[in-house]
């Protein structure tokens, strides 16, 4: 059996003799008898460090890891410097609690405070939070934080991930607030629908960019159509794409928020991931989650805490602008220590990979007879084409290759590509989908 | 020390990406970034020595004894981080076809399982972040519950003025009207004050057990009757799960659902504060309502309360907290929260030689000292003492928590340490009473070892600076 104990039963029986006890049931005497358990029933013996690494990494080897992902949707496969594994590793980071005594945290802290500013850097924004649970609740929360008394009504475009409209959409119900949709017109806002949907009643807008099927949006203009009805425009962006593309700031975002996962996260079945938000000033107090700040000691000297803290569950209880307390602080380290190592250069870089190798695959697709763009806008590194063949023969035909292929919707195909990969890649993808043809 | 930001150097960096294998097409025009890209430009050796300068200022379970209250900080097994990061879980997209991931849903499937055993639940999802979210969930099962019933009139939530912040916040959040209800002096439930607030808008109370302030409330079965009586539902916030595992379940004590931290008990890394992992547990009426997500679970019912984040919650800390299920089992899980309450009296009974109780009686896998006396005679607070435990190389305790006992420092040891670190830091405290006692000024001044002093958090307040400003 595994045991992290260290100490013998007989030290125990003596540390029990010392504080005047005899056995571990007199620690328990206030649990009525009724309840008391004698062992946990439907539970496994213990088993030893080995056989559990055997019995995980069976487990582990029943999934397949594929050696080419053309799948993205909400989760992508991007390149991870090694750095990223080795810094955040270091039990230091990894095995501390939130940094509440400051003194002895200010490694947390400072990381933090780089990491806000990077976020910061990437939006445009002007303040970000220390993280979220992941780019769904945070766009949720920041929806939260666009509803006020007089303005109770949600919006959100229908082009958004759907499993980020479905949190949306749980935490409305949660505050019994009304949410609603804005259509889309080849697979983008529909600006008419939008003008005419809002109202003084509205609290926001969210949309994503790129959209959950690639394409980008016309941010400003629906931004300008947002701020027109005085209501708050948000955004959920894709942080790589940012390496190259206007900032949500450039685009009148009041609030920007985000799936970090590109930033240097695996992808690891979905989890655990990290939320960004970013604000501008004005809404600063309204934002949830930690937030470090900096200020001096009492030697003089920069030092960094956490603050801003009469936001937060722990002092204002059930008037707190959110009940989030930890949220994803290793992660956050991770896409710092990504987005420190890339540098300026290494995101324009990987941007622009994901951008001409995606554009690249989608051309030679188009190739192929019956296969085209469904959607005429301008895209970033997901499109979506229709399915001449059956979209199961595609994707087992590409598994023979091990090529995980784009994912099924709307009657077509949302593919993905990365940097990761090559040519080569894109074009056996391309060659092997035409062989499905003559099969 | 130098913010990255400051150490940056034009042109500096390292090589990540190869160059395009095909042909550059550049983004229209109007969609470019137009402001500057300021990120920092620096070498890899700089990356690396930056974040070990900041490694050196951080303090982990792994760098010395770390009794924060209510946070539960045992050791994080090695080996768990090990299997995390095989390619079969980190390497997984969430979307992959179903017949590729059946490792996947083994591990979920059988995390379910177990966290069901230990709590006395009937169903389980794993798909919240963290302990707060667990609880929104939790509070979202029991609005859907009076929804399905045409109750919705019971608005009614019970939180005990002990609670943790979160229990009134996450109440809120999922539409209750949170009444507040008074503890008795020792911290469990005022049954008359429970009686009182029982009426037909009751939805339900939450309540943790062992309390907020490390005892187990005898009354617990008489509590959850009488809310049930009332057409209430009773929550259970599993923070101080770890005192309890094998020897009694939340199930049995009577509450109707459970949010656990796999962060606390179940012995995964807490990250500075995430990524953690809040599974709800539920009685069998309410497994309808539980959360669904499209793929895993696309025959999930009607009636669930929908979604709370993407894909199926922290997959890589459910790996971990299985395989720690995994080695310990079912007597291990037992013997380590024993240990932990043995540990936790042990210490009690140490320190409480120069530290006056809150509650001076048999505690679970903590306790709590109360300052307030030494504060009006000395003039020496919690904070002060929790100060000047820097300087003795250890973590301090969860200080001012809970709120109903004045200058509070709150202990718990959790069940991976031992005789002899429990020894040294009951010699620390001594010592610090002992400056209490001859020089109560110089505590005031404390920590003095580390890097940096106390910090002017109010100006912190006052003035946020919460970014690098470039020149």
């Amino acid at each position: 059996m595994g045991s992290y104990i260290p100490s013998t039963k007989q030290e125990r029986q003596g540390m029990l003799e010392t504080i005047g006890l005899r056995t571990m049931d007199d620690l328990y005497a206030d649990v009525p008898a009724s309840v008391r358990l004698k062992r946990l029933p439907d539970a496994p013996d213990g088993l030893s460090e080995l056989e559990v690494v055997q019995k995980m990494t069976a487990m582990a080897e029943r999934n397949h890891v594929f050696k080419t992902i053309l799948r993205g949707a909400g989760a992508y496969d991007h390149y991870i410097p090694a750095i990223v594994d080795s810094v955040t590793s270091k039990e230091e980071f990894s095995t501390t609690y939130t940094p509440y005594q400051a003194e002895i945290s200010q490694g947390v802290l400072q990381s933090i405070f780089e990491y806000q500013t990077m976020i910061c850097e990437l939006t445009g924004m002007d303040v970000s939070n220390a993280s979220v649970y992941d780019g769904a609740s945070a766009a949720a929360e920041a929806v939260m934080m666009s509803v006020d008394r007089k303005r109770t009504k949600v919006f959100s475009a229908a082009s958004v991930h759907p499993d980020v409209l479905a949190t949306i959409k749980t935490y409305c119900w949660a505050k019994d607030l009304e949410l609603h949709l804005i259509p889309e017109a080849d697979g983008l806002v529909d600006m008419d629908a939008l003008k005419e949907a809002l109202t003084i009643e509205t609290a926001c807008v969210y949309i994503q960019q790129p959209n959950f099927l690639g394409l980008i949006e016309n941010a400003s203009a629906i931004g300008q159509a947002v701020h027109g009805a005085g209501a708050k425009f948000i955004m959920g962006v894709n942080p790589i794409s940012l390496g190259i593309m206007h900032s949500p700031r450039e685009s009148g975002a009041d609030i920007a928020v985000g799936e970090g996962q590109p930033l240097g996260l695996p992808l690891s079945f979905g989890g655990p991931y990290l939320g960004f938000m970013a604000t501008t000033k004005a809404m600063m107090r309204m934002m949830p989650g930690r937030i470090v700040g900096q200020t001096r000691d009492s030697r003089g000297q920069r030092a960094f805490v956490l603050t801003l803290q009469a936001r937060e569950q722990h002092i204002r209880r059930e008037k707190a602008s959110s009940n989030i307390c930890s949220n994803q602080a290793l992660c956050a380290m991770r896409a710092s220590v990504y987005l420190v190592a890339v540098g300026p250069q290494g995101l324009r870089k990987a941007a622009q990979l994901c951008y001409s190798k995606a554009h690249y695959l989608a051309e030679e697709l188009c190739k192929l007879p019956g296969f085209k763009l469904i959607y005429d806008g301008a895209f970033f590194n997901e499109f979506v084409t229709t399915l001449p063949l059956p979209a199961e023969k595609i994707e087992n035909a590409l598994m023979n290759r091990d090529i995980l292929a784009g994912l099924p919707v709307n009657e077509g195909m949302l593919w993905c590509v990365t940097e990761k990969v090559s040519k080569e890649k894109l074009d056996e993808t391309v060659q092997t989908i035409r062989g499905v043809y003559t099969k | 020390m130098n913010l990255i930001f400051e150490l940056s150097q034009p042109g500096h960096g390292t090589e990540y990406f190869p160059q395009s294998d095909v042909p550059e097409i550049a983004l229209p025009e109007n969609l470019l970034r137009k402001s500057a890209l300021r990120l920092p430009e620096v070498s890899e050796v700089d990356v690396s020595r930056h974040y070990s300068r900041l490694s050196k200022q951080a303090f982990g379970v792994n760098s010395g004894f770390y009794p924060l209250g209510s946070c539960t900080m045992k050791y994080n097994p090695r080996v768990n981080e090990r299997i995390a990061a095989l390619p079969g879980f980190s390497a997984v997209h969430p979307l992959q076809p179903a017949d590729t991931v059946k490792g996947c849903r083994e591990v979920m499937d059988q995390a379910k399982e177990l966290l069901c055993a230990v709590t006395g639940m009937d169903g389980m999802t794993l798909q919240p972040a963290a302990g707060a979210h667990g609880e929104f969930v939790g509070m979202l099962l029991i609005k859907k519950y009076f929804d399905k019933r045409g109750q919705q009139h019971r608005k009614k939530m019970l939180v005990p003025d002990a609670a943790h912040g979160t229990n009134p916040a996450s109440a809120v959040m999922a539409g209750f009207d949170v009444v507040n209800i008074p503890s008795c002096e020792n911290g469990c439930v005022d049954i008359d004050a429970l009686k009182a607030a029982l009426d037909d808008n009751i939805a339900g109370l939450m309540l943790t057990n062992p309390n907020t302030v490390g005892l187990f409330d005898p009354n617990i079965l008489e509590i959850t009757q009488l809310v049930h009586a009332a057409g209430g539902l009773c929550y259970y916030d599993g923070a101080n799960l770890n005192a309890i595992m094998g020897r009694v379940r939340p199930g049995d004590m009577g509450f109707d659902v459970v949010h656990l931290n796999l962060h606390k008990t179940f012995s995964t890394p807490h990250g500075g504060g995430g990524p953690g992992s809040g599974p709800v547990g539920c009685k069998q009426a309410l497994i309808a309502f539980l959360p669904h997500s499209r793929m895993y679970e696309p025959d999930a019912s009607e009636d669930s309360i929908g979604q709370v984040r993407a894909f199926y919650g922290n997959f890589a800390i459910v790996v971990r907290a299985l395989s720690y299920i995994f080695s310990l089992g079912a007597d291990g899980m037992r013997e380590a929260s024993e240990t932990a309450v043995l540990n936790a009296n042990y210490l009690m009974h140490q320190v409480a030689k120069y530290f006056p109780l809150a509650f001076d009686t048999i505690c679970m896998h903590e306790f709590i000292l109360t300052l307030e006396k030494v504060k009006q005679d000395k003039g020496v607070s919690a904070l002060d003492v929790a100060k000047a435990l820097l300087d003795e190389g250890m973590h301090p305790p969860t200080m001012y928590f809970p709120l109903i006992v004045h200058e509070a420092l709150m202990l718990e040891p959790t069940e991976t340490e031992s005789r002899d670190t429990l020894d040294e830091a009951a010699e620390a405290f001594k010592r610090i009473s002992e400056t209490i006692n001859s020089n109560p000024e110089r505590l005031h001044e404390s920590p003095v070892t580390t890097p940096i002093g106390r910090p002017d958090e109010v100006a912190a307040a006052r003035n946020p600076v919460l970014r690098y400003q470039y020149e």
